[in-house]
């Protein structure tokens, strides 16, 4: 069996060998599955090669009802003939000589006849003599015969007779066809044609049940391998979905979301559609290609290299051509991104576009990438229009070869004709599966490009394990955090935090502040532990988070930052999220706590109303609501972005308001924009190009005059 | 879809013309084929026939194939040409309706799904007509001609083909009723799986910092077995397909044999021939019209989703321009002047105005300031200056023209809009501070420098790789979102405007950049007038004029000091972002 994924036929790329093979071995526990469905594909690509076979034998029995049955024909005329043999004319001259009926003339001509005969040699003009007798002559020369069963008598003969006369005289086979028709039924139901009835009725049942068998496996095969790539995907998709959640934060803030959203679901989808397909048709091409090959090298070995070399023309033909339109495939695919690009770029600045007349700009642009992508598409499109009409054409152009060959080697007397009929219906079924497979072996090539990206991602380093020796309790924790000489970099050998150690006291807030890019969420990351520290460490309540897991740490802490992060759902599941044991009461306290539960009662639904793209939902809004979420967690830290560009002032009082509740009681690591909160922070660092370059409460800063003093005055300067 | 096609060319539509004559041509040629097929068959099978015969009739059958491939590599080309001409029309038309666009139908529409139906749908329709164009005309043409040739053969297999026609029909379109519809719902599911998975990367902080990753976990579990299970139910109800027409196919050959046997068995001598000759005509007849039939089949399956993409093609191309240009391109008496009077605004299709009554005058080199709550029409007013809307009441002037009679060129040569959310192109620094046409000559480097310094990007741009000239990638990616928004007000800056309008365009600047930026912009541009929305009190502190808005309304016009005084709106607003020694010390 030839190994599916035909490293014969391409070794283009080691990726695409590699690729394949990983796919193949990761669906390992669909094998018996596929197997089957292989083995069935196969059995149905041998049964469609038995099945023309059958058709040619099929049509053999009707021609053979097509002919006069010539051996009864020529026992006929033999036992016609012994009428006129030696001893029996003998007698029959005797009687014909007493037998009043016959007129005088007639008796003459026959004396004359066989006087004629007795002088002529030459059987076949005594044969005309013969029969240029009258007919009343003739009939007393017949006697009945018997054949078959069948009595024929005199008059049956006679009209045989003058009928064979009359068919040697006709050239033409319809004329003598129809002088078939009108003989004496006695004779015509002997040398009648006839169709072997039974035999027909016998191959059509079995064709039926091949037929039957044959739809029959390849839907089962069919179903077996949309059931296992379907399956397959559904488990590649929750690996990658469940693959995001084990990466660490480094790789999102160096991929785009895009990128991986794409591998979800088109690459997946490549993966799928074409496992589905490609392995089922390489597996019933390669059969009814070599099986083709075996099939005619058997028949026989000058028409099977006769088929091969006469299609081999067409095929270098093909593979070019297909070479040459994947080119111009790719290039469209390339030009179709270059175009996406350019007009998502135009469409989302399109207030920029209009405000300062660029459109003539972006029009003029966009028809140099329209010439672009329309040269491309056209090309590929022909070029790949061209493969049925080539395949085709190498088809017929067998199909003549073949019938020539076939003839010389026929009138040679090599072979029966049967063999011709063979190889007319082997050549199509050696042309059609080359071409299936070489589509076959595209759509691998997409279906490994594909499995690479999906593979690549399922590659990508995971976090670190972690050996987590002690477990902190949420509600046990008072609440110390200490930072022992901090350093860290995103980029190992950059480090950006070098050294830093602070402490803060349980109920403390710690403001953050700086600049823009300063690089202020690196703090939350450090301190989720999203991120591990190169050296030092940081402790909670005196413990190293080294020695705590990630999840623990998360439990201790309550995140809410500037961009609101709410799913597709209702309210009531936003803000309960994933934690248990929350009742409707525990939700509307913590709405009421944050102020947004009057907002609630006004919605539709109430909090059953759905969250989705619909702008019904203000985004200070949608921030009360993450803040709710916060505040129903209950964890003794906090971490929180004060950020609220996007809200308008009146709720940006209550989500503030919200906050300082949030804040009460809890030791906070703040984002901080409020000049009140940094005023009444306990700490505050101030962070630039990614460093802590200062630390201190607000007196302490000011008086230090230093960056955080220069900060706080540029607001007010005139 | 037909109103899609209006769209062709004549060229094209002459080339399609040329297309249809071809297919006649190519599909007559090909019912030849099975003639000479049969005639050699019947040489082969005759004893001693001659050999030249047999070439003779081959050579037919080679230059029937060989003309049938060549007219098939012409109207390939032709069919490519136009399939692909009419794409590049039809995206260029989506593309420049879209430019012509508002603000409002672009919003009507989003972005992503314009962007959609730019490409996407665009390559759907031109799917059907690179292909569909060669099989519409082929299949009925081949369906006809062949129907033809076996009219008169015999009542019974044409009975029988008529049957298998039937069944190929009616298991297509139980196929279709039961499978398109779930094929919509396919789609929307695999928004679906796109939604939650991109929910998961952009929540990914949140959904650790909750723990939550088997919460969402079990979220995408669902809606991927969804997925799976309708994929599998369509996938293997289309497995019956391939089988199904494989029995059809054979079971048509085999049944026109067996009536064929039993025909000729009952008939004479002289029909015998003629029956037989007949049966294998019609064998390979009968399969080209079932052929033809699934040819049809197909474009039925394929024309409901071009159809999908043509209705939305043609909502875009059909959306009424809300925004209609006018005429006036002269030279105004005025010089930087905006007045509102008596502007109310609202959107199409919404019942209440988001602008009610705002009258108010910025005169020449004043700087005027917008605040107010999210929702407060604030950046809908600036809105109307460049008319990304129109004001539903009364008028907005500019240069003592009202805006909607100025041509577009005209009026955005007047004004340097910033809007909120930086806008980059690909391209260098230098492209996009020089960005469009203002009317005058293009800025030079030096004017371009100068922008850049005003607008406070000097020191990052000069420690980019190649200063002006460096790479900007798609969407500014490789800058930061303040380096964004300090190139886009250089890029306002270098087109010298009469009018700055800052639509927001501070917030993403901190404090001290936004101080200095704002100083030196009014150094640089003392003639031009700012109208500035903002949201920090500190961004505006030093306007001439602020206008506090609330709901829509104006409920205060004045100075910083005067507010304080007395507009509790705008007082609330100061209050909740400075303490009050602060205000006092401003």
């Amino acid at each position: 069996m030839p190994r599916p994924g035909g490293s014969n036929v391409y070794e283009k790329s080691k990726d695409f060998f590699g690729s394949i093979k990983r796919l193949l071995s990761n669906l390992k526990s669909w094998r018996i599955i596929i197997i089957v469905a292989l083995f069935l594909a196969m059995f149905s690509a041998i049964l469609s090669l038995i099945a023309p076979n059958k058709l040619s034998d099929f049509t053999d029995i009707i021609t053979k009802g097509l002919a006069i049955k010539t051996d009864k024909l020529s026992y006929l005329s033999e036992e016609i003939q012994n009428n006129f043999n030696g001893e029996k004319l003998k007698i029959k001259i005797n009687s014909i000589n007493n037998d009043q009926s016959i007129n005088e003339s007639d008796k003459e001509i026959f004396y004359n006849s066989l006087k004629q005969m007795q002088q002529e040699n030459d059987e076949k003009k005594k044969q005309v003599i013969l029969f240029s007798l009258p007919d009343s002559i003739l009939i007393h020369l017949l006697d009945t015969i018997k054949i078959d069963g069948k009595v024929i008598n005199e008059k049956d003969q006679l009209a045989m007779l003058r009928l064979s006369e009359k068919l040697d005289k006709e050239g033409k086979t319809e004329e003598s066809l129809k002088l078939v028709d009108e003989l004496p039924e006695s004779i015509y139901s002997i040398i009648k044609p006839e169709i072997n009835m039974k035999k027909i009725k016998d191959l059509a049942i079995l064709m039926i049940i091949i037929y039957i068998l044959s739809a029959l496996f390849s839907y089962i095969q069919n179903y077996a391998m949309t059931t296992v790539s379907n399956n397959f995907a559904r488990g590649l998709r929750s690996e990658i979905s469940s693959k995001i959640n084990r990466l660490p934060l480094k790789y999102f803030d160096s991929h785009e979301t895009g990128d991986i959203l794409s591998r979800v679901t088109n690459d997946i989808d490549t993966i799928a559609q074409n496992l589905n397909n490609s392995l089922a048709t390489l597996v019933t091409s390669f059969t009814l290609f070599i099986g083709s090959i075996i099939m005619m090298y058997v028949t026989n070995w000058i028409m099977a290299t006769t088929a091969i070399i006469s299609s081999l023309v067409g095929f270098v033909l093909m593979f070019l051509i297909l070479g040459k339109s994947q080119k111009y495939f790719s290039m469209r695919q390339k030009e179709l991104g270059n175009m996406n690009g350019f007009i998502e770029e135009m469409y989302s600045g399109h207030n920029v576009i209009k405000a300062y007349n660029g459109t003539d700009k972006a029009i003029l642009d966009f028809q140099e990438l329209n010439d672009k992508l329309f040269d491309a598409n056209r090309k590929s499109i022909f070029l790949s229009g061209l493969m049925q009409p080539i395949m085709g054409f190498v088809g017929n152009f067998g199909y003549v070869a073949v019938c020539l060959v076939g003839a010389l080697l026929v009138l040679d007397g090599n072979i029966s004709f049967g063999v011709i009929v063979a190889f007319m219906i082997y050549i199509r079924l050696f042309t059609n599966p080359l071409s299936q497979i070489a589509q076959a072996m595209t759509n691998l090539q997409s279906t490994a490009a594909a499995s690479e990206r999906v593979y690549e991602f399922l590659d990508e380093e995971e976090m670190t394990k972690e050996n987590s020796s002690i477990h902190l309790h949420r509600h046990k924790v008072k609440g110390f955090i200490e930072f022992k000489n901090v350093k860290f970099g995103y980029d190992k050998k950059k480090t950006i935090i070098k050294d830093f150690s602070a402490k803060a006291e349980p109920g403390q807030k710690i403001a953050i502040v700086g600049p823009t890019g300063a690089g202020k969420t690196t703090m939350v990351n450090l301190l989720m532990k999203f991120y591990d520290i190169n050296s030092g460490e940081i402790l909670i309540d005196g413990v190293s988070t080294n020695n705590l897991t990630r999840e623990n740490i998360h439990k201790l802490f309550i995140m809410v930052l500037q961009d609101t992060w709410l799913f597709e759902g209702s309210i009531r599941d936003n803000i309960k999220f994933n934690q248990e044991n929350i009742t409707d009461k525990d939700i509307w306290r913590a709405c009421r706590t944050v102020g947004v539960d009057h907002f609630i009662k006004t919605l539709p639904g109430g909090l059953d109303a759905l969250l989705n793209d619909n702008e019904t939902i203000s985004s200070g809004q949608k921030q009360l609501i993450t803040i709710a979420r916060g505040m129903i967690e209950d964890a003794p830290f906090l971490i929180l972005d004060e950020a609220t560009s996007n809200v308008d002032t009146r709720t940006e009082e209550l989500v503030q308001k919200a906050m300082d509740k949030l804040m009460e009681g809890r030791t906070s690591f703040i984002i901080a924009h409020r000049l009140s909160t940094i005023k009444n922070a306990d700490l505050i660092l101030v962070m630039n190009d990614g460093n802590i370059i200062e630390q201190g409460n607000h007196e302490e800063l000011i008086n230090k005059n230093g960056f955080y003093a220069e900060l706080y005055n540029s607001q007010f300067q005139k | 879809m037909f109103k899609l096609f209006k769209n062709l060319t004549k060229k094209d539509i002459f080339y399609i013309f040329v297309c249809f004559l071809l297919i006649f041509f190519q599909v007559w040629i090909e019912l030849k084929l099975p003639d000479y097929m049969s005639s050699i068959t019947r040489l082969v099978q005759t004893e001693g026939s001659e050999m030249t015969e047999i070439l003779k009739q081959g050579a037919y059958m080679l230059v029937c194939a060989g003309g049938s491939l060549l007219l098939a590599i012409v109207i390939g080309y032709l069919a490519a040409g136009i399939a692909s001409r009419f794409s590049r029309s039809l995206r260029e038309k989506i593309f420049r309706k879209v430019e012509s666009f508002s603000t409002s139908e672009i919003k009507k529409f989003s972005t992503s799904s314009l962007l959609t139906r730019t490409t996407n749908d665009v390559t759907q329709v031109e799917m059907l007509i690179g292909m569909g164009l060669q099989m519409m005309a082929k299949a009925p043409v081949m369906a006809v001609m062949a129907i033809l040739k076996i009219l008169n053969k015999g009542v019974e297999w044409s009975v029988l083909t008529a049957c298998c026609v039937a069944i190929l029909l009616i298991t297509v379109a139980i196929l279709m009723i039961v499978v398109l519809p779930r094929f919509e719902k396919v789609q929307k599911t695999i928004d679906k799986i796109n939604g939650v998975t991109r929910e998961n990367l952009t929540g990914i902080r949140v959904i650790r910092a909750f723990n939550a990753e088997k919460f969402q976990k079990n979220r995408f579990e669902k809606v991927n077995n969804i997925l799976t299970n309708m994929q599998l139910f369509n996938q293997r109800c289309f497995a019956i397909m391939m089988p199904m027409m494989n029995i059809v196919m054979h079971g048509l050959i085999l049944g026109i044999y067996i009536i064929g046997a039993v025909l000729i068995n009952e008939a004479n001598m002289i029909d015998k021939i003629n029956l037989f000759s007949n049966m294998v005509v019609f064998s390979s007849y009968g399969m080209q019209v079932i052929m033809s039939f699934l040819m049809l089949a197909m474009i039925f399956m394929m024309w409901p989703r071009a159809q999908i993409s043509a209705k939305r093609i043609n909502e875009v191309l059909d959306e009424e321009l809300s925004i209609v240009e006018g005429n006036f391109d002269k030279v105004t008496s005025e010089v930087g002047t905006v007045e509102f009077r008596n502007v109310s605004f609202k959107y199409p299709d919404a019942d209440d105005y988001l602008l009610k009554d705002i009258s108010f005058r910025a005169e020449q080199g004043e700087t005027v300031a917008f605040i107010g709550s999210t929702g407060s029409g604030k950046s809908s007013l600036v809105n109307l200056i460049p008319r990304f809307y129109d004001a539903t009441d009364g008028e907005v002037l500019v240069d003592g023209v009202n805006v909607i009679d100025y041509t577009t060129k005209a009026l955005n040569n007047k004004i340097g809009y910033i809007s909120q959310k930086a806008v980059m192109f690909t391209g260098t620094v230098k492209e996009n501070v020089a960005y469009g046409d203002n009317g005058k000559s293009k800025p030079t480097l030096e004017e371009i420098k100068e922008a850049i310094e005003v607008a406070q990007g000097k020191d990052f741009v000069e420690k980019m790789d190649k200063k002006y000239d460096s790479h900007i990638a798609r969407g500014g990616t490789n800058i930061s979102g303040g380096q964004k928004q300090r190139l886009s007000i250089a890029r306002a800056i270098a087109k010298k405007p009469e009018i700055f309008i800052f639509d927001d365009s501070f917030s993403a600047l901190d404090y001290k950049t936004d101080a200095i930026l704002r100083k030196e912009l009014k150094k640089h541009t003392k003639n031009a007038t700012s109208l500035i929305v903002a949201q920090r009190i500190g961004t505006i502190i030093n306007a001439d004029k602020i206008l506090v808005l609330d709901k829509g309304e104006c409920v205060g016009v004045g100075t910083h000091k005067e507010l304080l005084e007395n507009c509790e709106v705008y007082k609330e607003i100061a209050l909740s972002q400075l303490s009050e020694e602060e205000l006092n010390n401003a």
